[in-house]
């Protein structure tokens, strides 16, 4: 593998756009990419894009490979659509890593994309629940909420967490997400807001819940030949770690673990030769509050079953000994499910540029991305780099 | 959502009406739903069907209030990961119980059940789901 590094990032307004559709947000940020990289379209030797399932959440529309360039002008080079659920935006990301890094070739996008509100919620609840085991788990009425629901019933059976634990990812994150501009929800919500917000799966309420949401991501990834030419800040791209498990919850070892997760993380830092200790922040998957916690126990921020105490000490806060998704998190900044695992490498990007202004964590050399697929069934991790 | 054809609820109905898995006779796990290799053994296993008694308890479980569409006239309805006696959990609906009783550790067993159809002209798909076992 040679080095791989992030040029050029893209991203479009998060939130519920009815003037935008699924291509016009794919070029956006493809464009806005390609732009903050100073290249030209025909510089561009593939597309790798994240997307769920624009089928189920639009018109039927799939084939997203052409789909994708098409829509950015970028009609005739090699363009592949990946899925892999809420995750399918981090595995994007990794083809593209994985594409640069064997030779293959010099510069590639990487671009995540979902537009999830053309359809009415009990739709979008069932294109959803096809991150699940639809005939096992969504054939009884299994809802990701109610999914995430279970896994945070156990997490406090067994370690004791509290629901005012869970609210307060929410309420960091949406303190975090206030200083975003791109973000769906820019507000501040206080611990009593989530406590007494409306009940969706007990014990998660409703602003224990990422929305639905519409919004694209891209990144530009070159060579460090290339990349050296093209820009004074190169991100380096340090490894990549990528775990599966069961696609029904009921078939996993834990509940109150993903274990995924502790795979992708170990890969990925065993690969960059650090440890959990080097990391000065991270983007992870919260898609409900109690996924923020089972990731930070999984990636070894704090110890399995500490993960609500660790929040509760204020330690994943800005100024915590990990800032946790200061970007604002999927459940602030929005969760157009493809977008995702683009849009968390766009705000490391950031950080590590020292970029990120109202939201910078100070000194940011190493940073992690975790985006989950499903309840748990693949994880993918990133570690960056900023190189002096 | 799609409009379905019949075979495939018609393939499931030794599983969904008799709660029929696997159990592989090579390291004695019992697998439900029925796997098509055993994940310890791979192609060493040795699978055979396996009827479940229906008997378990509540490992986890919620209340839905807001469903996917087909479920949206059953809400609130109670959905539990039931641990069965024979080892394998199984995510399913819990029924004609007090609310107040469900609870983690709570013994349950399974009953037959209409569990969703497909508008007013379409397919009744049933299965189990589970009551509180007294």
């Amino acid at each position: 593998m040679r080095k791989v590094a992030i040029v050029g990032i893209g991203i479009t307004k998060f939130g519920e756009l009815w003037e935008m559709s699924y291509r016009s947000l794919a070029a956006e940020a493809g464009l806005k990419a390609v732009e903050d990289a100073g290249l030209s379209g025909d510089e561009i030797d593939a597309l790798y894009g994240g997307t769920m399932t624009p089928g189920l959440f639009t018109d039927g529309q799939e084939h997203g490979g052409p789909l994708l360039a098409d829509a950015a002008g970028l009609t005739g080079i090699p363009s592949t659509r990946i899925e892999a659920a809420c995750a399918s935006g981090g595995a994007a990301l990794r083809q593209a890593y994985i594409s640069v890094g064997s030779g293959i070739n010099d510069i590639v996008v990487a671009g995540g994309v979902e537009k999830m509100t053309d359809v009415l919620t009990p739709s979008a609840t069932f294109a959803l629940m096809g991150a699940g085991d639809q005939k096992w788990e969504g054939f009884y009425g299994v809802t990701f909420p109610a999914l995430y629901a279970m896994m945070a019933r156990r997490h406090m059976y067994e370690y004791g967490t509290t629901e005012e634990q869970m609210a307060l990812v929410a309420v960091k994150n949406h303190a975090n997400g206030s200083k975003n501009s791109n973000t769906q929800y820019p507000f501040k919500v206080t611990l009593d807001q989530v406590m007494n917000s409306t009940p969706i799966a007990d014990p998660i309420k409703l602003l224990d819940c990422s929305p639905i949401t519409d919004g694209a991501a891209a990144v530009i990834l070159a060579s460090e030949d290339k990349a050296k030419e093209l820009t004074d800040t190169p991100i380096y791209i340090e490894s990549s770690g990528m775990a599966t498990d069961t696609l029904a919850l009921h078939d996993r070892k834990s509940l109150s673990r993903t274990d995924a997760a502790i795979k992708a993380g170990k890969d990925a830092y065993k690969l960059a030769g650090i440890t959990h200790n080097d990391v000065d922040l991270a983007e992870v998957h919260d898609c409900f509050t109690i996924a923020e916690i089972l990731a930070i126990e999984a990636l070894g921020f704090c110890n399995i079953g500490e993960g609500g105490k660790f929040t509760e000490e204020g330690e994943t806060e800005m100024g915590g000994k990990i800032p946790v998704n200061t970007s604002g998190g999927l459940k602030a900044k929005g969760h157009p499910v493809g977008a995702t695992g683009i849009a968390q490498a766009v705000e490391i990007t950031e950080q590590l540029r020292g970029e990120a202004k109202a939201r910078q964590v100070d000194g940011a050399e190493i940073a992690l991305t975790h985006n989950v697929g499903g309840s748990g069934a693949t994880c993918v991790v990133h570690i960056f780099k900023r190189r002096n | 959502m799609a409009v379905k054809g019949l075979p495939a609820s018609w393939r499931k109905i030794p599983q969904r009406y008799n709660l029929i898995g696997d159990e592989c006779k090579t390291c004695g796990e019992r697998f439900f739903p029925p796997v098509t290799i055993c994940p310890n053994c791979r192609r060493t296993g040795s699978l055979e069907r396996y009827k479940f008694s229906g008997e378990g308890e509540i490992f986890s479980y919620t209340v839905v209030r807001a469903a996917q569409e087909g479920f949206d006239f059953q809400i609130p309805y109670f959905l539990g990961i039931i641990k069965l006696k024979e080892g394998p959990l199984v995510i399913s609906q819990i029924v004609d119980s007090d609310p107040e009783e469900i609870d983690i550790g709570k013994k349950v067993k399974t009953v037959f059940r209409k569990v969703r159809e497909d508008g007013s002209d379409g397919v009744i798909r049933y299965g189990y789901k589970f009551i509180l076992d007294r």
